[in-house]
C-alpha cells in the first residue's frame, strides 16, 4: 500500500515536470517567434490568405497548380494516399492524371512533365513543387493572365529555392501565386 | 541530386561526431558524477523523492530493479488511459475532439508506454490538447525507463561480483532530466522559430487566396515534437507525422529531426565505452551495427532516387525519385535515409509514406525492424543487441571448446536459456500474428465485433502488397516501432487489440531477458582475462556477432518477405 501510493505521488509530481513546466516553458519561449507560435500566415492587403508552410488548393487555369492531394488541401487532417507501388488501381490514376495534365498544356511532351506533379505527397498539404513542375505551366497561367511568357517564366526562376549545399530543389506554390497576382 | 546526398552524409557524420561527447556526458551522469544541470534539477529530484518517500540512494538488485519498472508503468498506463477514455469532457479540447473509444485507448495507452505509438488515431481530430500533453508526458518516462534498463545492465557489466546495480529511481530521473528533457527543449526551439505551431488555440478558419474555406490544425506540437525525436518515440501531432509542414517545415528541421533520434541510440553506445572504460568494446559494436546499417539505407535510397519502374513507363520525367507519399522539400535521398534511421532505431516516426515506398525499401524498413538491434530504441537498442551478444559468446565458445565468458563471468545453461527465448520471441510475435490477420484476409472472413465488416476491408492495396501491410503493422508492434504502412485500418477491436498485445509482450519480455541475464551474470565470480579468454572487443568478434543477428533475422523472416515486399518487387521490376 505505501508502495502504491509512493507511485501515485512519484507519477504527479513528474507529470507537472514533464508535462506541464516543460511544455510552459517552450510556450513562453515561442512567445519571441513569428505570430506568437500560432502558425505564421501571409497577408495580402491586410487579410490573411493562407499559413506560408501550408500547401493549398489551386484549380483555376490562371494560377499555378500544386501537387495532388489526398485531402484535398484541407488542413484540418492530414493524409497520404497510402497506395503501393504495386498497386494496379493507383498506377491507372496516375495514367490519368498524366493524361488530364496533358490535355490542358497541350504544348507540353509526355516526358517533360515531373513526377511530383502527378504523385500525392505524404502530408497531402505539401506546399512546394519542384521547379520544372512550375516551369511547365508557364505557357498556360500567361496566356490565361495575357502576360508575356517570357515575364512569367523569369517570375518562377525568381521564386525557385535551389540551394547550393544540402537540399532539394522548391517552389512555394502559394507564394508564387500571390507574387504572380502582383505582376503587372 | 548531389545537395540531396550531401544532405544526408552531412547530417550522419555530424551526429557521429556529436555522439562522442553525448555518450560521454551520458556517462558520467550515470556515475554520479558532477554534471552543468546538476544545481537546476538536483533540488527538483530532492523534492519529488523526499514527498514521494522514495529513497534514491537504496541499492537494488536486478529483480528490485524489474520490480520498479514494471510498477511504475502499470501505473502510468492506468493514468493514461483513463484520459484518453474521458478527454472528450475534460479541459484543452478547444476543437471539441471526441472521447477515445476503449480499445483505441487501450492500445494508445499502452502504445505510449512501451515507447512505439503506433497511434490508430490522427492527431487533428483523435486527440484533445490533454491527451497529447498526456502522450508526450509518456514519451518523457518511457524513454527513460529505457535507458534505465540500459544503465543497470552497464552497471552490472563491472568487473566485480555483486548484486548491488544501482538504484532504477535515480537512473531513471536522470535520464529523464540530464540527457531527455534538455536535448528536446533543444529541438523544440528550432522548431519554434521555424514555423512549428506551439500554441494552445484551436483550428483556424481561413479563406484561401482562390477563394476556398479551409481549416488548418494547430497546437503545442513544438515542445510534443522535440520529445517524440529524443525519445526515440515517433508519436505525431498531426496525422502524417513528420511529413507535416507544420511538423517539419523546412529542410533544416528535417535535419535536426533526424539527429535528434539518431543522437541518444549513438551516444549510449559510446556512453557504454566511457562507463566500464572499454572503449575498444563500444568501438565494436558501434562498427556491427553501422555496417548493418548501411547495408539497410543504401539500398533503400537507391531505389527510391531511381524512381517507380512502373511510372518510368508511362514516359513522364522520374528525375526527382519515387515522389508518390513523398514531400518535395525533402526529397527521397532523405527520405530513404529518414525511413531506415526511424526503423533501427525504433522511432517509427516518418516523413514520407512507407506503405508507397519502392519495394526494396519496404523490405529494407521490414529488416530494420526485424533485426531491431543495429543502434535501436533508447536503451532497449542496446538491450537487444545484449541478447546477441550472448549467443554470439555462446556460439563460439562451442566453436573453440572453451567455456563461453563475457567480460570475465561464465555464460551457462541458465543465461542461454534466456537469450534463446527472447531471440525467438520476436519472430514469433510477428509471425502468429501476421499469420492470423493474413488468414482472416485470405478468407475474407467476416468479423463481427472486431472488424465492420470483412477481413479484406483493412487492406488498402491488393496483393503481395496488402500481405506487406499486415506483416508490417505487427512487425511494427513487436520492435516497438510505431510507423506503418498506415494504409491498413487498424482503428477497430482486431488491430488495436491484437497488436496492444504485441507491444506489451515485445517490449517488457526483451527488457526482463537482458536484465535478468545481467543480474545473474554480475553475481557470478569474476574470472581475470588470460590467454585463453575469448576477447569481446575485437574484429573476429563483431563478425560473430553480425553473423548471428544475420542467421537469426534471415532465416526467421526471409519467407516472410518474400511473399510480401520482394515478390512485389519483381511483379514490377
Amino acid at each position: 500500500m505505501k508502495n502504491i501510493i509512493s507511485i501515485i505521488k512519484f507519477t504527479v509530481l513528474i507529470v507537472i515536470l514533464f508535462a506541464v513546466i516543460y511544455p510552459l516553458t517552450i510556450l513562453a519561449i515561442a512567445q519571441f517567434a513569428p505570430n506568437q507560435g500560432k502558425g505564421e500566415t501571409i497577408s495580402v492587403n491586410g487579410k490573411v490568405v493562407g499559413y506560408q508552410k501550408i500547401g493549398q488548393k489551386f484549380d483555376k487555369v490562371n494560377y499555378f497548380w500544386g501537387r495532388p492531394s489526398a485531402v484535398d488541401y484541407n488542413a484540418a487532417g492530414s493524409a497520404g494516399s497510402n497506395k503501393g507501388p504495386s498497386n494496379a488501381d493507383y498506377l491507372a490514376q496516375v495514367q490519368k492524371r498524366i493524361d488530364t495534365f496533358l490535355v490542358v498544356h497541350p504544348y507540353l511532351k509526355k516526358s517533360e512533365i515531373p513526377a511530383d506533379m502527378v504523385t500525392a505527397s505524404g502530408s497531402g498539404l505539401d506546399p512546394n513543387i519542384s521547379p520544372q513542375g512550375a516551369l511547365i505551366q508557364v505557357k498556360r497561367v500567361a496566356d490565361a493572365r495575357k502576360l508575356p511568357e517570357e515575364k512569367v517564366k523569369q517570375l518562377v526562376e525568381k521564386m525557385s529555392n535551389k540551394p547550393k549545399v544540402m537540399g532539394t530543389e522548391t517552389v512555394n506554390v502559394l507564394e508564387l501565386n500571390i507574387a504572380l497576382d502582383q505582376l503587372k | 541530386m548531389n545537395t540531396e546526398i550531401f544532405g544526408v552524409v552531412t547530417v550522419f557524420l555530424l551526429t557521429i561526431v556529436l555522439a562522442i561527447p553525448v555518450g560521454k556526458y551520458i556517462a558520467k551522469v550515470y556515475l554520479g558524477d558532477k554534471t552543468f544541470l546538476d544545481p537546476i534539477f538536483n533540488p527538483i529530484e530532492r523534492f519529488i523523492f523526499k514527498i514521494s518517500g522514495i529513497n534514491d540512494k537504496e541499492e537494488m538488485n536486478w529483480k528490485q530493479h524489474l520490480k520498479a519498472l514494471l510498477s511504475v508503468n502499470l501505473g502510468w498506463f492506468i493514468l493514461c488511459f483513463f484520459v484518453l477514455i474521458f478527454q472528450g469532457n475534460l479541459p484543452l479540447n478547444p476543437d471539441g475532439n471526441p472521447s477515445m473509444s476503449p480499445d483505441l485507448a487501450f492500445n494508445t495507452a499502452i502504445s505510449f508506454v512501451v515507447n512505439c505509438n503506433l497511434q490508430h488515431y490522427s492527431g487533428e481530430s483523435g486527440l484533445s490538447y490533454l491527451g497529447q500533453l498526456m502522450l508526450m508526458f509518456l514519451q518523457f518516462v518511457s524513454a527513460g525507463v529505457g535507458m534505465a534498463a540500459a544503465a543497470m545492465v552497464f552497471n552490472a557489466m563491472k568487473e566485480r561480483t555483486t548484486e548491488h546495480l544501482g538504484n532504477f529511481y535515480n537512473y531513471f530521473i536522470k535520464s529523464c532530466t540530464r540527457v531527455l528533457l534538455p536535448l528536446s527543449a533543444i529541438v523544440a526551439v528550432v522548431l519554434i522559430f521555424s514555423g512549428t505551431p506551439m500554441t494552445f488555440e484551436g483550428k483556424d478558419q481561413i479563406t484561401t487566396l482562390q477563394g476556398d474555406s479551409v481549416e488548418v490544425s494547430r497546437g503545442p506540437a513544438a515542445a510534443f515534437i522535440g520529445i517524440k525525436h529524443v525519445g526515440t518515440n515517433g508519436g505525431g501531432f498531426f496525422g502524417v507525422n513528420s511529413a507535416h509542414p507544420l511538423e517539419n517545415p523546412t529542410y533544416l528541421t528535417n535535419a535536426v529531426e533526424l539527429w535528434a533520434q539518431l543522437i541518444v541510440p549513438f551516444a549510449m553506445i559510446f556512453a557504454l565505452g566511457f562507463f566500464l572504460k572499454k572503449r575498444k568494446l563500444s568501438y565494436v559494436v558501434f562498427g556491427v551495427m553501422t555496417i548493418g546499417f548501411l547495408l539497410l539505407v543504401i539500398p533503400t535510397m537507391t531505389s527510391e532516387l531511381n524512381g517507380n519502374p512502373a511510372i518510368e513507363r508511362m514516359g513522364i520525367a522520374q528525375t526527382t525519385g519515387a515522389m508518390e507519399g513523398k514531400e518535395v522539400r525533402f526529397g527521397p535521398a532523405i527520405s530513404g535515409f529518414w525511413s531506415i534511421a526511424t526503423t533501427v532505431i525504433s522511432t517509427g516516426s516518418v516523413n514520407s509514406m512507407h506503405d508507397s515506398s519502392m519495394p526494396i525499401s519496404g523490405s529494407m524498413q521490414l529488416l530494420s525492424m526485424m533485426v531491431n538491434a543495429f543502434y535501436g530504441g533508447c536503451g532497449v537498442g542496446w538491450l537487444n543487441f545484449y541478447i546477441f551478444i550472448i549467443l554470439a559468446v555462446f556460439i563460439s565458445g562451442l566453436m573453440v571448446g572453451r567455456t563461453p565468458e563475457f567480460l570475465g563471468k561464465k555464460i551457462e545453461a541458465r543465461e542461454v536459456k534466456i537469450a534463446a527465448f527472447i531471440a525467438i520471441l520476436h519472430p514469433l510475435l510477428i509471425l502468429s500474428g501476421t499469420a492470423l490477420a493474413s488468414y482472416f484476409a485470405a478468407n475474407d472472413t467476416p468479423m463481427g465485433y472486431w472488424f465492420s465488416g470483412n477481413a479484406t476491408g483493412w487492406l488498402n492495396n491488393p496483393g503481395n502488397h496488402g500481405f506487406s501491410e499486415m506483416l508490417y503493422e505487427f512487425t511494427s508492434s513487436s520492435a516497438n516501432n510505431g510507423s506503418g504502412f498506415e494504409g491498413l485500418g487498424d482503428n477497430n477491436p482486431f488491430w488495436n487489440i491484437t497488436t496492444g498485445i504485441v507491444l506489451l509482450l515485445g517490449r517488457f519480455l526483451p527488457i526482463i531477458g537482458p536484465l535478468a541475464i545481467a543480474g545473474l551474470l554480475a553475481s557470478k565470480k569474476y574470472i581475470p582475462e588470460s590467454a585463453g579468454t575469448l576477447k569481446t572487443d575485437t574484429t573476429i568478434f563483431g563478425i560473430m556477432v553480425f553473423a548471428v543477428i544475420a542467421i537469426i533475422a534471415a532465416l526467421s523472416f526471409f519467407p516472410a518477405l518474400a511473399l510480401g515486399p520482394l515478390a512485389e518487387y519483381f511483379t514490377i521490376k
